[in-house]
Parts: structure tokens; sequence; C-alpha cells
């Protein structure tokens, strides 16, 4: 038996993204930018997915982008963004419960003389647009935050921040990393103050390798590749039409409303049972999605928690897999102790988990905790 | 707070007996312009019409945008439909406008009372809601003559109306008001924009584009097809003629003198279009021609073209420069589809010294050396016709 509660991490590939990719390497298999015929089909293939993307953000299907993966896009609009307008400030603000991606792009440019301000949480963990007003100054180039968070699924009030900000500073430009929030919540750009927009194709039931920037018209970026002027330019190197194809025929499967009515049940059903267990405390409170549930096991290390399960089948993760085995920054900045940090699992669900997924999390939780304190 | 969109024509409200046939056709465009928007009542009165959405499904914002693009509107906002007690109107006001005022710092109140058994007249109104607005919002000053922001407020039959900002519809007249017109697409920069120009004073379009394959490729159709898709945002759907040219263009160049073959050309075309356009219906030909910007548009060329037209030639780019025509073509987003590097009808044999002073009787005494109407009659009857309309 495998259960799978890992899925912020990564997805299962879904049947409508296997047929697509499958159909684009094993028939249309040309060049999109071939100028034959069969080049033009393939090039099709590649319109119609951004029209499905297009579609699900509600922007126009000339502002998407394919990349590799949601790190590349990541960088692109940080790094594409800062050098696009380094002459009219220096000044770059985020978060400190950011991926890795975002900050380690903000360190390489602190690097290169630029200035990093990062906002932290209040008390009850959630942010305040008006902090972010507060920092942002006539030197502020670009702001780039998360719409949820990956290790406890905190929503930032992104609409709020992107207001208040411009409110402030007009020209700003306003990044939204939405790895964990695209295709799971209605995300509507249009007439928002998000100018980029970062989403990944393997949390969404699509294959690894694919990722997607959507870059508001007029929007300006320096591209960190240069080549044969795909993408007009700003993204070059052939487009992989098969991932790019499974990854819209993921995103057109998807139902946002019905997996969230499903995920909200699942969060209800495993809180309610986990407080059968005194040793579990949530981390993740009523501002974060229900799709990702952060506990804290007391007395039994994460990683020694992690392998217990796995005997079992059971799949969570300690904290992002994306920072392997270091100490969760998100957890601290959130206000967790060390103790809470060090105990801590993430569980994530997709939409084929089921109730009965849960009932055996909870009873291997029991059973590993009687277990593993007894060997403490 | 039920939110609803008002709309004030432009220069039919100066069409006297007439006017009611403009403004229903104008909701008719409306109508079906906002199907995707969500569910709305339309009608009019007192010479506003009003959109009010059926249900909270029922998508404003995306309704503001289509509503830009549709022609015969020159103004419209998207206000707050409140009850016509002035205590209510000051309370739902004050939380209406808050994002608007919180980031200005001047404003002023403008009042409309059209119902005039509303008990304060209209300066009252302005003086007791800009009084309550500036307690509300003390960082405020009162600017008459150069506020940042307006709150405008009318009071009329059923409701008072609210709303702090008047968006610019896109003008002209209704599409269809001013019936049919034939296009001549290319693929170029200018013709969607001659297309756009004349769906704005009223026409229903109707598009008619050459290919010549195997010198035009697919992809070259695509973009023409995507430049109408653009222009239908404004326009409404456009009926698309595909003409196949390559017989023609073949036999231009096998027997007509290289010089002229590009007049010869653009007259067989216009032949096309006048046959297609009289089978439709359709009463005047749209060109995108530009008056001596290339030689195939100098005095001498539009006047050897005109001869075979029995009907006006719209050229409403006649007398604009390159770079208003592109300003245009970037506003109604056109320009980039417009400058993809694909061989069109046009470039296919271009003669190295065209005619830039062609004598009409040479050119017709050229094009008589072969007889066309048989490839003519041949291209008419073939032609592929689809609609073409935005999908979003």
């Amino acid at each position: 038996m495998e259960i799978y509660l890992d899925n912020c991490a990564t997805t299962k590939v879904c049947e409508e993204a296997i047929r697509a990719s499958v159909y684009a390497m094993s028939e249309q298999y040309a060049n999109p930018s071939s100028l034959h015929k069969k080049g033009f089909e393939a090039e099709k293939l590649i319109t119609d997915a951004k029209r499905v993307f297009a579609n699900a953000l509600s922007c126009d299907e000339r502002e998407i982008y394919f990349t590799s993966c949601a790190t590349e896009s990541n960088n692109m609009s940080i790094i594409g963004t800062a050098f696009a307008k380094k002459r009219v400030g220096n000044k770059i603000i985020t978060t400190q419960i950011e991926h890795p991606s975002v900050l380690q792009a903000v360190k390489y440019l602190e690097t290169q003389g630029f200035e990093v301000v990062t906002i932290k949480p209040g008390k009850d963990g959630s942010f305040n647009a008006e902090d972010f007003y507060d920092a942002t100054d006539d030197k502020t180039i670009l702001v780039s935050t998360m719409l949820v968070n990956n290790e406890v699924g905190l929503i930032l009030p992104v609409d709020e921040i992107g207001k208040a900000v411009k409110r402030k500073t007009p020209d700003v430009i306003y990044h939204v990393d939405a790895v964990q929030a695209f295709g799971k919540l209605p995300i509507k750009l249009k007439n928002s103050p998000i100018d980029l927009l970062s989403a990944s194709g393997h949390k969404t039931y699509a294959p690894k390798g694919i990722g997607l920037i959507y870059i508001k018209k007029g929007v300006r970026l320096t591209p960190l590749l240069y080549g044969g002027g795909q993408q007009k330019g700003i993204r070059p190197g052939t487009e992989s039409v098969p991932l790019i194809c499974a990854f819209a025929a993921a995103v057109e499967s998807i139902d946002i409303k019905e997996n969230l009515e499903h995920y909200n049940m699942l969060k209800n059903y495993l809180i309610s049972r986990l407080s059968e267990i005194e040793e579990v405390s949530v981390n993740s409170n009523e501002n974060c999605v229900p799709y990702i549930v952060n506990i804290s096991v007391k007395g039994v290390r994460s990683e020694v928690n992690l392998h217990f399960l796995e005997q079992y089948g059971i799949f969570v993760s300690s904290g992002s897999a994306c920072a392997k085995g270091e100490k969760s920054y998100v957890l601290k900045a959130l206000g967790c102790n060390d103790k809470q940090i060090d105990t801590a699992l993430r569980i994530s669900f997709s939409k084929d988990t089921q109730k009965s997924d849960i009932d055996e999390l909870v009873d291997r939780l029991k059973l590993g905790i009687k277990t593993l304190i007894k060997l403490k | 707070m039920q939110e609803i969109l008002l709309v004030k024509t432009g220069e039919i409200a100066l069409k006297g007996l007439n006017r009611a046939t403009f403004e229903n056709m104008l909701i008719k465009n409306i109508r079906w312009r906002l199907k995707k928007s969500g569910e709305f009542n339309i009608h009019r009165a007192q010479s506003t019409i009003y959109i009010e959405p059926k249900s909270s499904d029922a998508d404003l914002d995306d309704a503001v945008e289509r509503l830009k693009k549709v022609f015969g509107i020159s103004l419209f906002s998207r206000a707050l439909s409140t009850e016509k007690d002035i205590e209510i109107i000051k309370k739902d006001t004050i939380e209406y406008v808050k994002d608007d005022l919180m980031g200005a710092k001047t404003f002023k109140v403008k009042a409309k009372r059209a119902d005039k058994s509303f008990p304060l007249n209209s300066p009252q109104l302005q003086a007791e809601l800009g009084g309550a607005l500036l307690e509300a919002y003390p960082h405020l000053k009162v600017d008459v003559h150069n506020p940042e922001v307006t709150v405008t407020v009318e009071v009329r039959d059923y409701a008072a109306y609210v709303y702090a900002e008047a968006i610019k519809g896109a003008g002209g007249m209704p599409v269809g008001s001013s019936g049919k017109a034939m296009v001549l697409i290319s693929g170029g920069i200018d013709s969607p924009v001659a297309a756009y120009l004349m769906a704005k004073r009223g026409l229903e379009l109707h598009a008619v584009h050459f290919v010549s394959p195997p010198y035009t490729s697919d992809r070259a159709l695509q973009k023409v097809e995507d430049l109408c898709q653009k222009v239908s945002e404004y326009s409404g759907r456009i009926h698309f003629y595909c003409v196949e040219f390559t017989e023609i263009q073949e036999a231009i160049k096998n027997h007509c003198q290289e010089e002229l073959f590009t007049i010869i050309m653009r007259r067989l075309m216009m032949e096309i279009a006048i046959k297609l356009a009289k089978e439709n219906n359709i009463s005047a030909l749209v060109t995108g021609e530009s008056l001596g910007q290339v030689a195939s548009q100098t005095i001498g060329a539009i006047v050897a073209t005109d001869n075979v037209s029995d009907m006006p030639v719209f050229r409403p780019l006649i007398g604009l420069d390159k770079d208003d025509i592109v300003k245009i073509a970037r506003k109604i987003d056109t320009f980039e589809t417009s400058i993809l590097p694909y061989e069109d009808c046009c470039t296919v044999f271009t003669p190295k010294h065209p005619k830039t002073k062609p004598d009409l009787q040479k050119v017709i005494d050229d094009q008589n050396s072969f007889d066309f109407a048989p490839l003519v009659e041949k291209a008419v009857k073939n032609v592929k016709m689809k609609q073409i309309q935005s999908n979003d």
C-alpha cells in the first residue's frame, strides 16, 4: 500500500498529461519554430496551451512564457527585473518565508550592489500590507512575495500588498511566486497589481521540467538566456512541446472549486483526528490553505518520524523537500520554538487523497509515538 | 451594496428622431459583448443606458474591460446604486469611494439632480455629501477647480448613483448602424487599423484576404486571422473571406509588364472584392492605403485601382503618417502580430522598379493582353468563408 501525502513536493502525473505529452512526442514532434506545416502544427499546440493558462489565470495568452521550472521563473523575474531597472533604483523587498529560489536569487543580487529588505511576519504569522508600504521608497524597483507558503500553507494578502506598494511607488514591479497556489486556488490577474507570476508544472499533476512565468504586458525583463529568439527572445531555447502540452492538459483537467471542497473536508477530518493525540500540535492556522497541514509531534524528531511512517508506505515531508535537512527558517519566522521545528511534519493532499489515507496516517502516528518515544 | 454600470452615449444623443434606433442597436451590441461576463439587465432611460447585474455571479471587472471596446459609448462609469435618502447616500458613499479617496489629496463632489422631487437641490446635495466625506477622510482638501478625484452623485428616477471615476469609452457609432463594408486585409500594419477605424464609424466588417500557396504559408493565413480576431474585440464578429490568388498572380507574371505587376494585381483584387461584396449586399470597400507610402499608393496608382470600382472605397488612413498608424495599431494590440515576418501575397513577385505614375490607359491595355475573367470567376467561386470573433 502507498499513501502519498507529500503533494506539495510534487504530484503524481495525471493520465491527461501523460496522453498529451505522448501525442506531442510521437505525432507532433516537429520543432515549433520550423517554417513548414509540421512546425506550424507544433506551434499551434503551444498556442492552444497558452490559451489554457490565459484562461486559468484570466490574462492574455501573450503574457504567458514557458520555462524549465519555477526556480527559473523566480530567478528570471527577480534577476531579470533587477537588471532591467538598475538605472531606476536598487532596492528589493521580499519576505523572510520565501522559497530558496527567491531568497538565493536576492542574495546573489546583494553581491551585485542591490539592497534587499526582508519583511517579517507578525506574531500570529500573518503579513500586513502596511509593512510593505512603509518599506517601499522611490529607490524600490521590485517587491517579491509568495502567494502560498510551501511549509505551512500560509496565504499572503498579495492583492493588498501589491496595491499598497504601488500606491507609494507606482512603477515598482510586483512579482508573486504562486507555485503552491496555481491550480489549487483561483487566481485572477486581470486588473490585479501583479506584474510577474511564477508557477510550476509538477505541483499540478504535470511532469517535472516545466514551469511558466506570467509577464504583464509592458513589463520588461532582461533575459537570463540568449539564443534563437524563441518566446520573443525573453526566454529563448526550443520550447518543450510535450511538457507544455502535458502541463496544459493537467491544468485543464483540474476543477479548483471541487478540489477545494475536498481539501477542506480532508483538513477538517485530519485536524479532528489529530486532536486525539496529545503530543501533536498543528502549526498551520486558519490563514492557511486547506491542502497543507503542518504539525509538530512532541518528542519525535521529524526525520525519525518520516522514516518510521515510510515503513508503512506513508510518505510525508519534514518541512519542504527543497530545503533538505536544514532547519526550517519559515517555522522559525512564524514563531515556532526550536522543539516544534525539530519535530515538524508537513502533510499535503492531492485530489486523490482519501479519508481512509488519513485514518491510516493517524493510526501510524499514534503507533510511532508509542514506540519512538520509548527509544528516546 | 449594489453596483451597476452607467453608460453615456456619444454623438448618438444628437441623432434626433433616429436616436432610439441607434440606442437599441448599441444595447444589442452591449448585450452580445457582455455575454461572457454574466447576466445583466440592460435598459435605457433619461439618455443613459443602465447595466445591472442580475446576480453576484456577474463579473463587473470583466464587463468594464469589454465595454471599453464597444463603439457608440463616449463615457461610462461603475457606480454604486443606492436609496434616494441623503443619510443612506452619505453612509454608502463614504464606504464606496474609500479606495479612490485614500490615495488622493484633493477632491470635489458633483451632484446632478434629475429627479426634482428629491428634497435637496444639487448645490445642497454637494455641500452635504462633501461635508460627510471631509469628516470621514480628514486628510482631504476640497479643490473645485482641479481635484484629483471627483465624486459624482446622480439622483435619478429609481435610485441615486455614486461614482468616483468616469471611464472613457471607445467613442464612435454602434457597429452595424452605418451598414456593411468589405475590408481588403493583408497582414500588414495598416489594414487592421483601417478596419478598426471604419468599424468605429458604425460599419459591420467583412474582410477579404488573398493567399498564394505555396508562395505564402499557413502561418501567414493564421496571422491574418489572428489580426481579425484582435479587431473583432472592437468590431464584433467579422465575416472572413479567403481567396486563392496563386493562379492569377502567375498569370500576371507571365503576361504583363513587370513594372505594372503590383497595380494590375491590386486592380484584380479589387474586382474580386467587389464581386464578393455584391454577392453579400455590402456597399463599400475599405483599404489601408496611405497616400504616397509605397509605389502602389500614389495618386496615379489609386486612380488606376479605383478605375475598376463602382462602389465607394473608404481609405481612412489616407492622410496619416506611419507613426500615427503604428500608434493606433499598438492601441488596438495588432502591432506585434502585424510585424511577424511571413511572406504575404503582396510581397510575392514584386517588381524591381514599380511604376509610380502609371498611365491609366496603358495599365488597362496591359491588363487586357490576357483574359483574367475566367480566373477571377474561379477565385470568387472557390472562396472560403468563416466567421471570426474574439474567443475570450
